[in-house]
């Protein structure tokens, strides 16, 4: 059981890491980025089945800084779009990538 | 008085300066807000969005300067109680004076920008007194989750105060590039305590290290940890080839913001670095090593190199700082205890040098985001020689001259890395060193032996009072610390007993 979750954890991961550096697009990029967080809450469950109560309590903290993060990079992309009309990450002429 | 963690109601004891951070954040912004302040600046003269902002930034320094009490009074007390999730040791303390000392430089060189710039400065004050309540926690963490918890409250505080000046496009960009590679390299960070949760059965770190050294650990799932908790980390640090987001955020950021971060959000990401791989993965240095060693001889190279063809000051001294990463990374590399002593104490050096050198910037570009370029400097120093002399002795330090305390601070780095036989590093750190002579030189020549085109070009520049008080204390503490190094090393010294036990320096030469 905890090998299925872990490979499918591991694959979760990998996937937004390969969402992050191939999307160019702020939301979609910010999107993957919190499928990694989930992919990290899988796994830790999946070890608490064996390590006890620690991991559970850790993804509840994952998740409310989860929230927040989500709370403060929706700003700053709004505040993006304000000045250029549009979160395409290439468009950024001003300061280099 | 003796701190009995299983006691609950000792925990407030112990997180003393950082609850009273907190506290006067939010007072702080909950006066920022409120009718009465806007009220009586209205009365003052005009709209809201020309009150100074002067009174809030003062308050924050008092809330500071109980933060500094509460640190004070730390030293007397005794811990019992041994794996809990707060450490009361004086690494951790020293630690909290530098971000203190850098909060403190940070807020008195803001008052002109904040107002000049006219942003909102009860949430500025505030977010940079949270900010540095999340860098407390994260080098007092004995816990993963402490770690985490401190390191995101830090970040997202200074992801929003680097989007800050919301009518700077500039501002905007830096703080998306910041926030997204900055979430990212969490998720990083996150799988990696996730897999040394997985194979040690704990997120305490000196139980890691004792799973660790008992052989209890699984290997298999210790490696891509170290591994992935090492990326994590060296985002946060920015050393090659994770700097991307360096410059541009650098740039982007309100200047008294990136003054500030440069320099304490790299100390608080290199303190809770060597904690946890000191204490916790000490058994496995065989491992991370190599890893380090690289990382270590990129940075200086590759930054050292990129700096020398940068023409706008803000991105010259952000590679620079990438380039004292990759000086810090040496201390880590050597794990051992006068590594670990010389990082503290080049991390106080550098927070003094690089602040102060960033508020001459500011002052020159008028408090706002403009003559940013290094032919700006021209003839500065004969127009303005106080300040001319101040710029050139923090460019000095960060280049290490001798006679400044950035010398002394290179001394102890390369006193750690012989200690653990790192000689092909220690080459590399010198040679680095001075080929960064020319890019900090280059600056001072401009501005002292150039000729000025135009007259009265610097004749704009204003001083004001809180920071020239900054100035004048980084300037004497940098030659305090230059030719009297015993007595902070000493302090930065018996801040590290008691850390921990360092296997490092067991192999040496290279990887």
């Amino acid at each position: 059981m905890i090998n299925e979750a872990l490979v499918l954890s591991s694959l979760l991961f990998v996937l937004g890491t390969f969402g992050v550096l191939v999307r160019r697009n702020a939301i979609i990029m910010f999107l993957c980025i919190e499928l990694q967080l989930n992919a990290v809450n899988l796994a830790f469950i999946a070890f608490s089945r064996l390590m006890g109560i620690d991991g559970q309590v850790f993804v509840f903290f994952v998740m409310t800084v989860a929230a927040a993060e989500a709370a403060v990079g929706l700003a700053i992309i709004i505040s993006v779009f304000r000045h250029y009309e549009t979160v395409n990450v290439d468009n950024f002429k001003l300061l280099r990538w | 008085m003796t701190i009995d963690f299983s006691r609950q109601l000792h925990y407030v004891w112990a997180l003393l300066p950082e609850i009273i951070l907190c506290v006067s954040g939010m007072v702080i912004l909950v006066v920022g807000v409120s009718g009465r302040y806007r009220h009586a600046h209205m009365a003052a003269g005009g709209s809201i969005e020309s009150k100074s902002g002067d009174d809030l930034g003062w308050l924050a320094l008092l809330g500071l300067l109980g933060a500094a009490m509460a640190n004070a009074w730390l030293y007397s007390v005794t811990e019992v109680g041994e794996s809990s999730m707060i450490a009361v040791d004086r690494f951790r303390l020293f630690s909290n004076w530098i971000f203190l000392l850098a909060a403190v430089l940070g807020i008195l060189i803001s008052f002109a920008y904040v107002y000049r710039q006219r942003l909102q400065a009860g949430e500025f004050y505030a977010l940079i007194l949270f900010a540095t309540a999340g860098m407390m926690f994260m080098v007092g963490a004995r816990d993963l989750i402490v770690v985490f918890l401190g390191l995101e409250v830090m970040s997202i505080a200074v992801y929003t105060l680097t989007a800050f000046n919301r009518r700077d496009r500039k501002s905007a960009e830096g703080g998306l590039k910041y926030f997204l590679l900055g979430a990212f390299s969490t998720g990083f960070l996150l799988y990696g305590i996730a897999l040394v949760y997985g194979a040690t059965g704990s997120t305490n770190v000196a139980v890691i290290g004792e799973a660790i050294s008992n052989g209890e650990a699984s290997m298999g799932l210790l490696s891509p940890a170290v591994a992935l908790l090492t990326i994590g980390f060296a985002f946060k640090v920015s050393a090659i080839p994770f700097h991307m987001w360096t410059p541009d955020v650098y740039e982007g950021a309100p200047a008294p913001v990136t003054a500030w971060m440069s320099a304490a959000v790299k100390a608080a990401a290199f303190v809770a670095f060597l904690r946890v791989f000191m204490v916790g993965f000490d058994a496995i240095y065989a491992l991370w090593y190599p890893i380090l060693w690289w990382l270590a001889a990129i940075t200086m190279v590759g930054a050292n190199l990129i700096a020398l063809v940068q023409t706008n000051i803000k991105r010259m001294l952000a590679y620079s700082s990438i380039a004292h990463t990759g000086y810090l990374l040496v201390a880590i590399a050597a794990a051992n205890e006068t590594a670990a002593a010389g990082m503290l104490f080049y991390l106080l050096v550098y927070t003094l040098m690089n602040m102060g050198a960033f508020a001459i910037v500011m002052s020159v570009s008028h408090h706002s985001e403009e003559r940013l370029y290094i032919d700006d400097y021209v003839g500065f120093g004969w127009s303005q020689p106080l300040l001319g002399v101040f710029l050139t002795v923090f460019l000095l330090s960060l280049a290490g001259f001798p006679g400044t305390g950035g010398f002394m601070g290179k001394i102890y780095l390369l006193l750690g890395a012989a200690e653990s036989d790192l000689w092909i590093l220690s080459v590399i750190l010198v040679l680095t060193t001075v080929v960064s002579y020319w890019y900090y030189l280059r600056v001072a020549w401009v501005m002292w032996m150039k000729d000025p085109e135009t007259e009265g070009q610097h004749n704009r520049i204003i001083v004001p009072f809180p920071m020239r008080f900054a100035l004048l204390a980084s300037v004497g503490l940098i030659l305090y610390v230059g030719i009297f190094p015993s007595a902070a090393l000493e302090f930065a010294r018996t801040s590290i007993e008691g850390l921990g036990t360092f296997g490092g320096g067991l192999i040496g030469q290279g990887p």
